[in-house]
């Protein structure tokens, strides 16, 4: 079993986020990047699947040389290859367009990717996958269990869940429930010094368009002040959101 | 040259957001001086929608859609897409319009933007407004492919009224084989109780509520309430509530009317991740809680003292307004 596992380089989950050149461009100062935590599920379903039952596992990114340490801290964490295709990752339809090459060259049986990064939340990058691939496909996968050719995979739905049976080749569009927040690994030191000595091969882009682009972006308006309802007075509450609020 | 707008149906009726979807497409066809086609998958009464402003409803009843299968209605979907020369193609924000999305713009090699809040700035080329940052902003996005795909939010454009003629035309869409590579085997949903995407209301609990077995107040006020039951992460993490109840940044986005959190102390991540429901209440022993500073009211005291007296008032209410 050949495993891609598909990486975006993201704004940890604390960072406050900010905006300048007029509003135009995400304000990267004092922001930590991190694996997309949604990729991360899936990246350490994968090394089960690596220890389990005997996966090879490769890791790909579309980002320019600052997305390196993420990279290799996937490496770290187990990978046994990482390829960085050197661009600016403009859209999802752009980032799709290049792993397609790079899973096209590789020969993968499963491609992992999260849901949705939590930067740009476009969530397109798997279905375009598979759409371009014509791979089986299965989002916001919660469970991903492989025998031989066949897969068993659980699929969150609205208010509930599905289980799905596909085969190779298949994307999955991961999340939380691919492996628990306890099954996450930090790299330890033996981890780190190995991934120096593996393979981070960085390909060139190939010639795709942009589907969309972002013009301007802008915060969310400040909060007023919370009205606040003494607790000897819970009546007051529910007269407040059926009479001002007029949601009850 | 029609709007297309993709609506999902359950057991045969629509379900809300395709009334959403329906009212969005209806108002893109009002700027670019077109109509609206809706694509409607076994349902009674396609030509519902045309008090939302559907022109033309597509009834497509086949027993190889009954269940889902996002590759399959992804295909249909370009058919049609195809068949009536739409630019713009307006989805709703659930689980399997996401599923799909990826597939149908890879499929028209479209411009897909999730998430949008409100009505177009423009249609040539079409200018949305969107969440980003998982909904710590908010991001102006111009399509510059040839085909738009705009997935609204839920309840954020909501449903406007717009009654015009409506002519119902039954549609067999062609489906080939390969599409069905992946079976569903087996749907474990919840039935009669209303979920987070489509709730007008949901109560959350977090680690304030000290253990699963305290949660019965909390499904207590959902059901006084009609409303769904969520948690924050740590909650779900230590395995008090299911992972489909966690809302927040890595979870699901709430987008209701009114979001009561109890014993929730509001991290950053779980502020995004609720960020657009319209009033939030925070009950909280903690007057420092982070929450008190993103809600509209709070009551600063003990759970468990106050959850009770709460759902006793609320009862009170509603026999007083029955």
């Amino acid at each position: 079993m050949k495993i891609l596992v598909c990486i975006s380089n993201v704004p940890d989950t604390t960072s406050k986020i900010n905006f300048t050149d007029d509003n135009r461009t995400f304000d990267t100062s004092g922001i930590q990047f991190v694996i997309n935590p949604n990729d991360e599920f899936g990246l350490t379903r994968a090394m089960w699947f690596k220890d389990k039952q005997g996966a090879t596992v490769h890791v790909a990114t579309v980002g320019e040389a600052s997305a390196e340490p993420t990279i290799r801290k996937a490496l770290a964490i187990g990978a046994d290859e990482a390829i960085r295709v050197n661009a600016v990752p403009a859209d999802g339809y752009f980032v799709a367009r290049q792993l397609a090459e790079v899973i096209r060259s590789g020969g993968y049986d499963l491609v992992i990717c999260g849901r949705e990064s939590i930067d740009y939340n476009g969530g397109m990058v798997p279905g375009i996958l598979a759409s371009l691939l014509d791979m089986n496909f299965v989002n916001t996968c919660i469970g991903l269990e492989v025998e031989g050719n066949s897969v068993t995979a659980l699929r969150e739905i609205d208010g509930g869940k599905e289980t799905l049976k596909t085969s190779f080749p298949l994307v999955v569009g991961g999340q939380k429930g691919l492996v628990e927040e306890s099954d996450l690994k930090i790299p330890n030191m033996r981890g780190i010094m190995m991934a120096r000595q593996k393979k981070l091969q960085v390909v060139e882009p190939t010639e795709a368009p942009q589907a969309i682009e972002d013009t301007q972006f802008e915060k969310p308006a400040p909060k007023g002040e919370v009205k606040l309802v003494d607790p000897s007075n819970v009546g007051e509450l529910v007269d407040l959101l059926h009479n001002e609020a007029k949601v009850i | 040259m029609s709007v297309l707008a993709y609506t999902e149906s359950e057991n045969g009726k629509f379900r809300k957001n395709a009334r959403e979807v329906a009212s969005y497409a209806s108002e893109v066809a009002r700027q670019m001086g077109t109509s609206v086609t809706a694509i409607t998958v076994n349902n009674n009464n396609p030509g519902e929608l045309a008090a939302y402003g559907v022109s033309k409803s597509l009834d497509i009843q086949d027993p190889k859609l009954k269940v889902f299968n996002a590759r399959a209605y992804a295909a249909m979907i370009a058919e049609i897409a195809g068949k009536e020369g739409a630019k713009v193609i307006v989805i709703s924000s659930g689980a399997d319009a996401k599923f799909l999305a990826g597939l149908l713009a890879g499929r028209l090699n479209a411009g897909y933007v999730p998430n949008v809040v409100a009505a177009p700035q423009g249609t040539d080329p079409v200018v949305v407004k969107r969440t980003v940052f998982s909904n710590k902003g908010f991001a102006h996005t111009r399509i510059l492919a040839d085909t738009a795909i705009i997935g609204v939010s839920n309840n954020a454009f909501g449903k406007v009224e717009n009654p015009v003629e409506n002519t119902v035309e039954s549609y067999t869409p062609t489906l080939d084989e390969g599409l069905f590579g992946t079976e569903s085997v087996e749907v474990d949903k919840v039935v009669g109780k209303a979920t987070i995407a489509d709730a007008d209301i949901v109560v959350s609990g977090g680690r304030g509520l000290k253990g699963p077995e305290n949660w019965g107040m909390i499904e207590e006020l959902a059901e006084v309430l009609g409303a769904a039951t969520a948690c924050s992460k740590p909650v779900s993490d230590m395995g008090w509530r299911p992972h489909s109840e966690h809302v927040g940044q890595t979870g699901k986005p709430v987008a209701s009317n009114l979001y009561i959190a109890i014993g929730i102390s509001g991290a950053i991540q779980h502020l995004a991740g609720v960020n657009a429901a319209k009033v939030k209440v925070v009950i909280n022993i903690d007057p420092d809680a982070p929450f008190f500073k993103a809600a509209d009211y709070g009551i600063v005291g003990d759970a468990f003292e106050v959850v009770p007296k709460l759902i006793e008032k609320l009862k009170e209410f509603k026999t007083q307004t029955a």
